[in-house]
């Protein structure tokens, strides 16, 4: 393993790892707040459409990605008055919304563009494009700190230096500011939220906005940073991998950083060998991509350090009367 | 709480839900420009208007009971199983290794063995989540959907590695002999105009099987109280002396079972050899068809067959209106679960309000 080998897979870790972020984030405000989110799938794969589709249309990336996270706010705001509002099913509503975006997505696109479900191609500024840090062309040739700046931190889009800001921004308001803390009780206790006089309701429906808006960015990224346009089924499983990071990280901000990168390094991996061997045993590339999921079922079997839920998530909260 | 008659309950709600689900998709059809009055009745038509529909309706449905009958027996002890799909998978994979590993002489031998091992394969990947939730207390929904992955791949392993035939591009095993071949509806019942190619067969009758056994089992049988009890109040069956954790684990493989006995429908019925998912979705539609038919066997046999003409209809629909892409089932499904399931209480609760009136105006 040389520098030529390591740095473009740690490049596209960072890059794999990038929506896993922002969804996992999103999970973590909807869960923390006690509204569990089997629906990120769905928000990714809607977002990504939409954020595909109006980029093609304005020729503004931009635009996109506000298209993105409305169409992702919208779901949120489905999840959000069936769960909070009529008091149902979390799960159920999570399970219907990613159908409905499976469905959509389709539907709709073959509509707007005849393509078979997918956007038209897109380019220029129809898309998120690398931004050069400052001296990465001149740092170039250093030994060991070149290719690192130049070749692995330099050359992203925003939206994936954004992810990192968005983990210590989560971190700071989960654990520095006062709506934070509320967020957090929420989820535990919601009736010694009710009883300060805080609205359990409003809480609630804030961390879902929250979640809606951070999906929407990670389907952005998705159709038009990773991608240069939207192809059917294009989220394939992010979503579902995200909440598994989520409880890799036992819900925090910093943890999920790890568990992301981790699996965004291992769908990487996957990527770049069709074969591993690893002390003599050749290791298929389908155990590769189900590790995230081994890694979690054994985390949740408490074998290697319990994941404990936040204590109130998946119970509609019913005020005393 | 205030009771609603049975009538309002078992079935206008869940009518009213229905409707609503079907304008909200008739909205969708309307803004893609086409006509959702015409688009239903292509769909009908297409799903119950032939015995050529009806080979490919029953089939469906015969998937879809199976998988709803997974997800309301786990219901019944409250518990959500979203690893239908999985399970499916897996069932798939045993009742493939049946076929494969003998000559079977005839199907009236083959089938038995088929269920047999098909339900214990989906037992087995229902075996682990159950454990882990019953000793560890691991959220049953999020080991399930990781092993719906995990099955997926492990399927794709498989099929690719070591059960493809030699000098074979498709990842798919070899075709099953002859003597494991069911009878489709064209060899039962020519003489009503199934098609030779309509893949309804001899299974339909397992999953009607399947339905009576599971109400047997839930409302007539000393395990059946046990899981209902469980499902009600946790505390109280632990008091009366139930143990969570067989009952747990019970549930669990019953369901598992179910699920995994799909397999013999789509894979010994259907395809006569095992594809790379030959689940596609069902184990997911099983949650829409157990909510619809608010886990009775009954109304899973009823839900089924409305799903399995939502798929065919659906496939002929795209048929007929090119514009109108095969996706579209899915967004009705999805509208079905959303109003059936999530937004139940938004039609419950003035219904509710209603009758708690009506008591207190007659008392």
């Amino acid at each position: 393993m040389d520098w030529a080998t390591i740095i473009p897979i740690l490049d596209a870790t960072l890059r794999a790892a990038t929506p896993l972020l922002f969804v996992c984030l999103a999970g973590l405000f909807s869960e923390r707040s006690g509204i569990i989110d089997i629906g990120l799938e769905g928000k990714l794969l809607i977002s990504a459409f939409f954020s595909a589709s109006i980029a093609a249309m304005t020729n503004s990336v931009w635009l996109g990605l506000l298209a993105g996270i409305g169409a992702s706010l919208g779901l949120s705001l489905i999840h959000g008055v069936a769960s909070i509002t009529f008091r149902g099913n979390q799960l159920i509503s999570g399970v219907a919304l990613n159908f409905l975006a499976s469905g959509l997505t389709v539907v709709i696109g073959e509509n707007w563009f005849g393509l078979g479900g997918r956007t038209p191609q897109l380019e220029g500024p129809g898309r998120f494009q690398p931004i050069d840090l400052p001296g990465a062309y001149a740092l170039q040739d250093v030994p060991v700190i070149g290719p690192i700046y130049s070749g692995l931190i330099s050359g992203h889009t925003i939206l994936v230096y954004g992810a990192f800001v968005t983990v210590a921004l989560t971190w700071w308001v989960l654990y520095r500011t006062r709506f934070g803390l509320h967020l957090r009780a929420v989820g535990e206790n919601p009736e010694s939220v009710d009883t300060a006089g805080i609205s359990v309701t409003r809480l609630r429906y804030a961390a879902i906005v929250i979640a809606g808006v951070l999906c929407g960015i990670g389907g952005a990224y998705l159709a038009t940073g990773l991608a240069a346009g939207f192809v059917k089924e294009m989220s394939a499983g992010r979503g579902y991998i995200a909440l598994a990071a989520l409880i890799f990280a036992k819900w925090r901000p910093w943890y999920a950083l790890g568990a992301c990168l981790l699996f965004g390094f291992l769908d990487a991996i996957g990527n770049r060998f069709q074969n591993i061997e690893l002390l003599g045993i050749n290791i298929p590339t389908q155990f590769m991509q189900a590790l995230p999921y081994i890694l979690t079922v054994v985390i949740l079997a408490g074998f290697v350090g319990k994941a404990i839920p936040p204590r109130a998530g998946g119970q509609p909260y019913v005020k005393e009367r | 709480m205030t009771k609603i008659p049975a009538w309002v309950d078992i079935a206008l709600i869940p009518f009213i839900n229905l409707l609503l689900a079907l304008i909200v998709s008739g909205l969708v059809i309307l803004y893609i420009g086409e006509n959702p009055f015409e688009a239903i009745s292509i769909m009908v038509n297409g799903a119950i208007g032939s015995a050529y529909g009806w080979g490919y309706t029953l089939y469906y449905a015969t998937n879809f009971i199976f998988t709803g009958l997974a997800v309301a027996v786990a219901y019944q002890a409250r518990f959500f199983n979203i690893g239908g799909e999985g399970q499916a998978a897996i069932g798939s994979l045993g009742v493939a290794l049946v076929c494969l590993a003998v000559p079977w002489p005839h199907w009236l031998l083959a089938l038995p063995a088929a269920i047999i091992i098909g339900a214990l394969f989906g037992a087995a990947w229902a075996a682990i989540p159950a454990y882990l939730q019953a000793k560890r207390g691991s959220h049953i929904v999020i080991t399930t959907i990781m092993f719906n992955f995990i099955a997926s791949a492990l399927l794709v392993y498989l099929l690719v590695n070591v059960m493809k035939p030699a000098g074979v591009m498709a990842p798919e095993t070899a075709r099953f002999p002859e003597g494991a071949h069911l009878p489709n509806g064209y060899d039962m019942f020519s003489w009503l105009g199934f098609s030779r190619s309509a893949p309804m067969n001899v299974t339909f009758f397992v999953a009607v099987a399947c339905c009576v056994l599971v109400y047997l089992l839930i409302w007539r049988t000393r395990l059946g109280y046990q899981i209902r009890a469980f499902g009600q109040s946790e505390k109280a069956a632990v008091y009366a002396g139930i143990n969570p954790v067989k009952i747990t684990m019970i549930t669990m493989l019953i369901s598992g079972g179910l699920a995994g006995l799909m397999g013999i429908n789509a894979v010994m019925g259907e395809a006569e050899r095992l594809v790379i998912d030959p689940v596609q979705g069902a184990g997911f539609v099983g949650i829409a068809v157990a909510l619809m038919g608010r886990n009775h066997p009954l109304g899973v046999f009823l839900a089924g067959l409305l799903f399995g003409m939502l798929y065919q209809g659906g496939g002929e629909l795209e048929f007929e209106i090119p514009a109108v892409s095969r996706e579209m089932i899915l967004v009705i499904q999805a509208m079905v679960i959303l109003f059936t399931g999530a937004l139940d209480n938004m039609i419950r609760r003035p219904f509710e309000k209603f009758f708690a009136r009506q008591q207190k105006a007659g008392a």
